[in-house]
């Protein structure tokens, strides 16, 4: 017994004095503070924050490597403690949120019944799902059994639904996803998402320009929740009231339900929800990440302009507008007219954007006031190019400039501007005044010129009403407000009096030919069909491209970007609008020609992303498996079985008389009755699974 | 020869890892990444052959002496400790960059069954010091080969498509199984 005690003690004195002596000889010295942040951090060793462990975590903090708030999973007290040792700001750090990004599994019928273990990842691994949808969320609930904070629960739907006041963004309901469904992402990470193959997306999000959220928005109006319906459109789209009266809604031509009656008037809804926010008389509150210091430069402050700014400035950047005109808005101020955008409304839109700390540098034009050179040495770290198309382009026939011959965009901006400022001369306005051209801009410049008060408007064009490239419902608005049309017109000459003055139009009659490359039939002349037309004012709007003058009146750097020949700016890669100098980025009219607005504003997100990445010192790549102009193989149906026949909510119009007298606006918001009901249409597509009517019924 | 023999049966026929599973963990934690694998397998070897030897002197000059044997485990514990404990000092200061890989797996040679178990083993085969010293380092260079091995083929499974229940520990745990079963047809070797 005495041999056993004496024993360990002898051991023990004699690894103790090696141990001490060694902890001398080996010392290393290490900052005392990382021990004291570790003794505050959870001491979970999880590794969600991304380090090996607490102690890793808390090097990190010491070396500057990370903030205050590095632990994911304890709250703000932690991080003022941590803040306190390092005597350091707590940073508001952009919080992580977990998204369920599936709304439509349960209504998908179930595929397999299935009596194993009842989770999501058995069930997937079995047979990759039970529903007849093979993507979207399976419903057996493995995210809310992996959440230790109580933040997911099994909605009413069948679908999981996360509390976004409990999530603090661990981790654990994504990894537990056996469908990549539940999402962890910060508010950056979902504002500069775009679609990607791999996603449940509805044929109307996979359509829209911008990517818009559209079922989720839909939903949400049906449940009666607009707050939660506008800020989905804004993740997208923060020019809701301007899309939701002049877009022409590409994602209709794609909707689901449209493939057996009429599409959901998912527009209309979108006008809806926009308006509700601007008749409540007061703004949702649109949250930005922390600053992030870097300076970015907006030049053009159009929807491409106004979109890049916006998300940029979400995402805590330091953003500033230039632009030519007096005030921001570009073509959708300038170009679309009153009676279908009315300035009240753009101001209060544009207002909320401005407003969220963007800075605006007005009556100043690139190439004039100032130059790239110019931006570079204010310190800005990136240029995006938003600079439209502005310049219209010629008819190149004799006699273009005999007075009372204007064309399109000159047309209506200098009308637009009399109609905004103060003291300007009047514009000229013919009595019997023809318009050249099948787009939106010849339209909106013959019900400009009806409202004006010319007796007789006409629209001159080369092909047939089916090849008008402009909206559908402008084209009947202009039949009804008794505009003539002459098709299958081609003008040659205009002819003038001594005084110089334009009287008469002269054109050839056409006859539709052989289908060119694009499938459309060529107009071929017909001999000797010449005819004259009296007018006194024309107007010529057959299309317009980019004024890219700045280009030329330097010779430095600038003179090096490259443009397309239709001067264009181009993009590296048309998915990263990225151009060739590296740190100017481009979208809208100016990238892709003259267009649509949404389109405009997909652009300035995308560019958005690409310049986030570049400030980031990242590469400046896509979206891997990104969605670029294209549907998902095989979610696009050629029927739709199931549907009891439902008709779309019409769109409540001004009366012609009195609309054709004055600038009010035309079309009108519909109900909100009207509005629960064409929300209902939606079928909550998701990628494949939709929910039928007749089930409904039953 | 015989001492041959000892070597390739500790090593292959009778693995630490694969035949006689001590020492697990480490063997699944650390053999994510080919680095951190050898840098383990060398912090082992070090740790084991030095075990080896403190911990047969411990039992032939102070145990048997006094017929204390019966305090055997608990005075092993106790050395080993320490050892590794002065291991992790002497890395920290000399070999940063060692130390920053094992990370967090260093400290858990301390409770690794595998070194106390060879440590067992050397005292209940009866081995001769040289005999002891063989089978230690044969024991923790078999230990290194199943890991370097493991985590050669755990590289590969990263890139290869697993049904997701079986990701991660799971399918390591089944890849270990097959290295073993592979280890298994060395039995008739010696
Ligand atoms: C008459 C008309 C009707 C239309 N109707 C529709 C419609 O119904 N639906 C629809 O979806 N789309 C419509 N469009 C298209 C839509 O307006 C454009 O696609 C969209 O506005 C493009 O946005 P953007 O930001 O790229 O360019 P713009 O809106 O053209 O904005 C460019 C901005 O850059 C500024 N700028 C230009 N050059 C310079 C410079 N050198 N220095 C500083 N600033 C400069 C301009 O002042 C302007 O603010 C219509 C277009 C026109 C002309
Ligand atoms: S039915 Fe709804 S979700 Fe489906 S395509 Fe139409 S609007 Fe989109």
């Amino acid at each position: 017994m005495v041999e056993a005690i004496l024993l360990m003690l002898g051991m023990g004195v004699v690894c103790g004095s090696i141990l001490s002596i060694a902890s001398k000889v080996f010392y290393v010295y290490e900052d005392p503070r990382i021990a004291e942040v570790e003794g505050v951090l959870a001491g979970a060793n999880c590794g969600a924050c991304g380090y090996a462990g607490c102690s890793a975590a808390a090097e990190a903090v010491v070396s500057g490597e990370d903030t205050a708030g590095v632990c994911v999973i304890s709250g703000t007290e932690v991080a003022e403690l941590v803040g306190g040792i390092m005597g350091l700001e707590v940073g508001v750090a952009e919080p992580l949120l977990s998204v369920n990004y599936c709304d439509g599994g349960s209504r998908a019928d179930d595929k397999y019944y299935y009596s194993g273990i009842h989770t999501c990842a058995a069930t997937e691994s079995m047979y990759g799902g039970k529903r007849v949808c093979s993507v979207g969320c399976l419903g057996l609930g493995d995210c809310v059994k992996s959440c230790a904070f109580g933040a997911i629960e099994m909605g009413k739907n069948g679908y999981p639904e996360v509390k976004e006041g409990k999530c603090v963004g661990c981790g654990a309901c994504e990894t537990a996803c056996p469908k990549d469904i539940l999402k962890v992402r910060t508010m950056t990470e979902r504002l500069l998402s775009f679609n990607k193959e791999t996603d449940a997306l509805a044929p109307c999000q996979q359509t829209c320009p911008a990517e818009i959220d559209i079922s989720r928005y839909i939903d949400q109006i049906r449940t009666g929740d607009y707050e939660g319906a506008v800020n989905t459109i804004r993740e997208r789209n923060p020019l809701l009231l301007s899309c939701g009266r002049v877009c022409p809604h590409p994602c209709e031509d794609m909707c689901r339900r449209g493939v057996e009656e009429d599409a959901v008037s998912i527009n209309q809804l979108k006008r809806f929800a926009a308006d509700y926010e601007m008749n409540s008389g007061k703004r949702f509150p649109i949250s930005c990440a922390p600053d992030t210091g870097k300076k970015v430069a907006v030049v053009g402050g159009g929807p491409a302009g106004l979109s890049c700014a916006f998300f940029l400035r979400r995402i805590g950047h330091d953003v500033t507008i230039f632009d030519m005109m007096p005030k921001l808005g570009g073509m959708i101020r300038y170009g679309i007219p009153e009676y279908r955008l009315p300035k009240e409304v753009l101001e209060w839109e544009i207002e909320g954007i401005t407003d969220l700390g963007i800075k605006v540098k007005s009556n100043v034009k690139l190439g004039h006031d100032f130059d790239i050179s110019s931006l570079v040495a204010a310190e800005f770290d990136a240029v995006f190019l938003g600079i439209g198309a502005w310049k219209d382009y010629n008819l190149n026939i004799p006699g273009e400039d005999f007075k009372g011959c204007f064309t399109g965009i000159d047309f209506l901006t200098n009308f637009a501007t009399y109609q905004q400022e103060e003291g300007l001369d009047p514009v000229f306005i013919g009595k019997k005044c023809v318009v050249i051209g099948g787009g939106n801009t010849a339209i909106d410049c013959v019900r400009t010129l009806v409202r004006l008060g010319a007796e007789e408007v006409s629209i001159v064009y080369r092909r047939t009403r089916n090849e008008m490239p402009a909206n559908m419902v402008e084209i009947e608005a202009a039949e009804h407000e008794g505009i003539n049309f002459y098709f299958l017109a081609a003008p040659t000459k205009v002819i003038g009096d001594d005084n110089g003055k334009a009287t008469h139009l002269e054109y050839l009659k056409m006859e539709l030919g052989e289908p060119d490359a694009s499938g459309r039939r060529r107009p071929v002349a017909i001999d000797g069909s010449e005819t004259l037309l009296e007018i006194d004012m024309i107007v010529t709007a057959i299309g317009q491209g980019p004024d890219i003058g700045f280009k030329t009146a330097e010779g430095k750097r600038i003179g090096e970007l490259e443009t397309t020949r239709w001067d264009t700016i181009d993009s590296v890669n048309p998915e990263t609008l990225q151009t060739n100098i590296p740190y100017i980025f481009t979208g809208g009219d100016s990238a892709t020609g003259a267009s649509l607005v949404v389109e405009a504003i997909g652009g300035g997100r995308r560019a958005a992303r690409s310049i986030n990445q570049f400030l980031n010192g990242e590469k400046v790549i896509n979206e891997e498996n990104s969605l670029f102009k294209r549907n998902i193989p095989g979610t696009i149906f050629p029927s739709v079985d199931g549907l009891v026949g439902t008709t779309r909510a019409t769109m409540p119009e001004l009366d012609v008389d009195y609309r054709i007298k004055c600038f009010d606006e035309a079309d009108l918001v519909i109900t909100e009755e009207t509005a629960k009901k064409e929300s209902s249409r939606c079928l909550t597509c998701c990628r494949i699974c939709y929910n039928k009517d007749k089930e409904k019924a039953a | 020869m015989e001492l041959i023999v000892l070597a390739i049966s500790c090593i292959f026929v009778n693995n630490i890892l694969l035949a006689q599973f001590l020492g697990n963990c480490p063997f699944l934690g650390t053999s994510k990444k080919m680095e951190t694998a050898i840098g383990m397998s060398m912090a082992v070897i070090f740790v084991l052959v030095m075990a080896g030897i403190i911990t047969w002197v411990t039992e032939e000059y102070f145990l048997k002496q006094y017929g204390l044997q019966y305090l055997r485990t608990i005075s092993f514990i106790l050395v080993i400790a320490a050892l590794v404990q002065f291991v992790e000092m002497f890395l920290k200061k000399s070999i940063p960059a060692l130390y920053a890989g094992l990370g967090i797996f260093l400290p858990l040679i301390t409770t690794n069954c595998a070194v106390m178990g060879v440590c067992l083993i050397n005292i209940k085969e009866e081995y001769t010091f040289i005999e002891a010293l063989v089978s230690s380092i044969s024991y923790a260079v078999g230990f290194g080969l199943a890991l370097v091995l493991f985590a050669g083929v755990r590289e590969r499974i990263l890139l290869a498509r697993v049904p997701r229940p079986l990701q991660d520990t799971s399918i390591g745990l089944i890849t270990a199984g097959m290295l073993a079963l592979a280890f298994y047809a060395f039995k008739g070797m010696v």
